[in-house]
């Protein structure tokens, strides 16, 4: 039976910033960054992270198709919020994929997704998913602050309605180290970035790429599209080059996102997929400590696979903002006088979080199966005054598709809030169910009642005494630019 | 068949602290001003006391909880002292108590009293609040203004009326109450602002801006309850007698049923109703003579009105403007300044409207007295308005 990629999707954070912006902001000690100030960079809002774009991203890829068959995910990152609590389970939890699972996160380097796809590829093992989620940090006045950018990528892998079939894929280990990050460390340490193109990308990634190219049984010639994802610009083109590919590398989506580390192949691979035609090929190319090169193929149900949204949409998804500083505060780069409010005890009782999940994180009201009422929270009985039937009875029934608008709302500039004003109202949900939820992404459309919403998984609060985030589902505007 | 408490119980003794930022006392301290006045106004004895209502809503700042912090303030000795927490219309919860307890015979004098010591927090504006491990796991964190702004949004949608046209109505709220909290002694807000002031505040929550919030306050008020009986047996002969008491609690209607609008407090419709119904009064637009209300917000001042029934639906605006509700106008609300001026130590909040009813009632008014009142109410909020508890006090003159 035939296995490979079945579906794909894209996530890239709403919140962007003119590099310019950044440049201006550098020019008194270094103003040769201002040769870097081309387009906007994408950056996370204070209440995203890996585990909530890929959450994101999934939902593109999984849109409204049955997920009950999904018996694998893989996450792949260098910045997971945990380094001990599964992320990718956190992931699950938000798709209500199946008890029946194997999540596993994979990281330790950016070509941490290309490695977890080859292998995945190489197993053809039932339903899975694959989600690349980043948001590599650049210390402020580096070239990285400029190029990075941050985001996610969804693949779904199965034996049916592939579109996109595996030829070969070879891989190569090398301690060649253009970059590191111990851990606990907040940003990449970079080598020279000549010595980087010689003796890395130049010398290592032919290597992978002929010898998949072997295994797939065709020449460079064959290829239409080389992806490979690179902090550094213009190297792709470098390395085109120097494997005799005569077309044009995969747009590195530089404009409007930035590199996405991890993630960056994936996002380039779906950007690509988009508009990918039946029989074109794709050279994927993942490189750090070493090199994956994977051989593709297009097949003809390409044609009828449509991701939720897909890269192009979420590029232009864009709101943008101005300030500098909003960016390393939301990144943690400084830290700003939040006043007392900002104290407030934000522990989470892991008994109450475990008990309810289907409400927190599978956001699922309960729908009365005696008067219908959809209700959120779900208490002990029916909130319908003319029901009060026991809860027991109650089936699931998820809100987080399920279409919103604005009943009421207001701008609060007093609760603590990292991206103040707090955005906070009441969604009323088609199907009847409301219930207060705070409002993100606002953009320059504002927000009035009546407004189409949509949910978003987010980070609910921060517990920085005890270094745990809790999640929740959150309201967005569904057209904010 | 139950025949409500309507002149079933007296208040023969009030009392009431200096509001404001009382860096000088603690609860303790303040618990005692009211307490004493209260005594004193009673002519009683602290010894024939025989139950009383503590009311204290925050206890992570002021004294902790239960009601041992006022029996050992007040030296309450071996008698049922009960705590009373309803969030902001606990005040009005401790009356209740109060109240009850003498209407039902089971004792002859209670005590209500209700207390807050809100300027130890270090900052402005109330400690932000815990909704319990479930609750805090996904409802935002929001600050009571933006709980109450929300009101404004469904407001306007449900009668369009423009965003000026609401600002200007919820400048003219706390500009009134400013004029008033001018003429009360204790408030503490004693400021005139003018409307342009009101309107170009900084915002807080949209659109209520810095001075469409109330004052938070330290404070105490207290109220002595006994039988009109026992009331005339001490020789008092102008007395004030409670005609109603209702509370409403919301079930969870407005928050996650699509049955309410957003445009008002469902259940200040609710207690207002049943205490009218209590009180037997029928046209309360002309048969009450004063009013305080819940005024955290000047929307909220707002939209009661429509609530309580003396402005007719989506006429609230018009009225406010008109100066309907203003000391010299045809409904006085808020004589004493209100929370927005009078200030808003939670727990003693829903004991100062009826302090000031009572004193207005009883002739006591000083400068802001009005001319022969007869018959005033009290509406006292907790929670938010769709989250939330109203409380309805009736008070008059026994006839």
């Amino acid at each position: 039976m035939e296995y490979g990629i079945t579906g794909f999707g894209a996530y890239v954070p709403r919140l962007r910033l003119d590099r310019a912006v950044i440049a201006a902001e550098h020019r008194w000690m270094a103003p040769a960054l201002k040769g870097l100030a081309r387009g906007t960079r994408a950056f996370c809002s204070w209440d995203e992270d890996a585990v909530t774009m890929a959450v994101e991203a999934a939902r593109d890829a999984l849109d409204d198709r049955q997920r009950h068959g999904i018996r694998t995910l893989l996450l792949a990152s260098t910045n997971f919020p945990y380094a001990d609590l599964q992320n990718a389970s956190i992931v699950a939890a938000a798709l209500d994929l199946e008890l029946a699972l194997r999540s596993a996160d994979c990281g330790g380097s950016q070509r941490a997704a290309t490695t977890m796809l080859a292998q995945a590829l190489a197993a053809g093992e039932g339903e899975a998913l694959l989600v690349a989620s980043d948001r590599p940090l650049g210390k402020p006045a580096s070239t990285q602050e400029m190029t990075y950018g941050a985001g996610a990528a969804a693949l779904t892998l199965g034996g049916e309605g592939v579109i996109a079939r595996c030829l070969g894929t070879a891989s190569i280990s090398a301690m060649f180290v253009d970059h590191f990050r111990a851990s606990g460390q907040r940003y990449d340490y970079f080598w020279e970035e000549r010595w980087i193109r010689d003796e890395g990308y130049l010398a290592l990634v032919p290597q992978a790429v002929g010898a998949a190219l072997g295994k797939a049984g065709i020449g460079i010639g064959a290829i239409t599209h080389l992806v490979m994802a690179s902090p550094l610009r213009g190297i792709a083109d470098a390395v085109g080059k120097k494997i005799g590919f005569a077309g044009k590398p995969a747009d590195a989506l530089d404009d409007g996102c930035g590199y996405a580390g991890a993630a960056h192949p994936l996002l380039m691979l779906a950007a690509v997929l988009e508009r990918c035609r039946p029989g074109e090929r794709i050279l994927l190319v993942g490189f750090g400590q070493g090199c994956d090169a994977l051989v593709l193929e297009a097949t003809d149900a390409i044609a009828d696979f449509k991701p939720r949204r897909g890269v192009a949409a979420v590029l232009a998804d864009a709101v943008k903002t101005d300030a500098y500083l909003r960016m390393l505060s939301f990144q943690g780069s400084i830290e700003l006088e939040w006043g007392m409010r900002g104290e407030k005890e934000v522990k989470t009782a892991q008994t109450d979080q475990y008990r309810s999940a289907g409400q927190i994180m599978a956001f699922n009201a309960g729908k009365c199966r005696a008067c219908g009422a959809v209700q959120f929270p779900q208490l002990a009985y029916c909130v319908n005054p003319a029901c009060c039937a026991p809860a027991a009875q109650f089936d699931p029934f998820t809100l987080v598709d399920s279409p919103a608008a604005v009943l009421t709302y207001t701008a609060d500039w007093l609760s603590y809030h990292p991206a103040p004003p707090l955005y906070v109202g009441f969604v009323q949900f088609a199907v009847g169910a409301r219930l207060l939820m705070e409002m993100v992404d606002i953009g320059p459309a504002g927000i009035d009642v009546g407004m189409p919403l949509r949910t978003v998984f987010r980070i609910k609060d921060r517990d920085t005494q005890r270094g745990y985030d809790r999640y929740f589902w959150k309201a967005t505007p569904v057209a904010a630019g | 068949m139950a025949t409500g408490i309507k002149d079933k119980v007296a208040i023969i003794g009030m009392g009431c602290s200096r509001f404001g930022e009382r860096w000088d006392a603690g609860t303790d301290t303040l618990l005692a001003e009211a307490f004493d006045e209260a005594l004193t106004d009673a002519g009683i004895e602290r010894r024939q006391i025989e139950a009383a209502w503590f009311g204290s809503c925050v206890d992570r700042v002021n004294v902790g909880n239960s009601a041992i912090p006022a029996s050992t303030a007040l030296r309450l000795d071996g008698i049922p002292v009960s705590r009373m927490e309803n969030m902001c219309a606990t005040g009005t919860e401790t009356l209740r108590g109060a109240t009850y307890a003498v209407a039902s015979g089971a004792v002859d004098f209670a005590l209500a009293i209700g207390a807050e010591k809100l300027k130890d927090t270090g900052y402005g504006g109330l400690p932000p609040a815990y909704k319990g491990t479930f609750n805090d796991l996904w409802l935002p964190l929001g600050s009571a203004p933006a709980g109450f702004a929300q009101l404004a949004s469904g407001y306007r949608s449900r009668h369009g009326v423009s965003r000026d046209d609401l600002k200007r109505a919820l400048a003219h709220v706390s500009w009134k109450s400013h004029q008033n909290g001018v003429l009360s002694p204790k408030a503490h807000l004693r400021k005139a602002v003018s409307m342009q002031q009101i309107l170009d505040a900084p915002m807080i929550a949209d659109p209520l801006g810095l001075f469409d919030c109330c004052g938070v306050s330290d404070g105490a008020a207290a109220a002595i309850v006994t039988t009109p009986e026992i009331a005339r047996s001490l020789g008092k002969r102008d007395f004030v007698t409670i005609k109603a008491i209702q509370l409403s609690i919301s079930s969870g209607i407005e928050s996650s049923t699509a049955m309410w609008d957003g445009s008002h407090v469902r259940n200040t419709r609710n207690a207002s109703g049943r205490a009218y119904a209590e009180a037997g009064i029928t046209d309360p637009a002309r048969q009450l003579d004063l009013i305080e209300v819940h005024d955290c917000f000047s929307i909220t001042e707002l939209v009661t009105m429509e609530d309580l029934g003396v402005s007719a639906e989506g006429r609230a605006v018009t009225d406010v403007l008109d100066g309907r509700y203003d000391r010299d106008g045809a409904l006085p609300c808020q004589v004493d300044g209100g929370l927005k001026c009078f200030g808003h130590p939670i727990g003693a909040s829903g004991l100062r409207m009826a302090y000031e009813i009572y004193n207005q009632l009883l002739g006591r008014a000083g400068e802001r007295q009005l001319k022969d009142p007869s018959l005033g109410l009290t509406h006292n909020l907790g929670g938010v308005p769709y989250l939330g508890i109203a409380a309805i006090s009736v008070l008059g003159l026994h006839n």
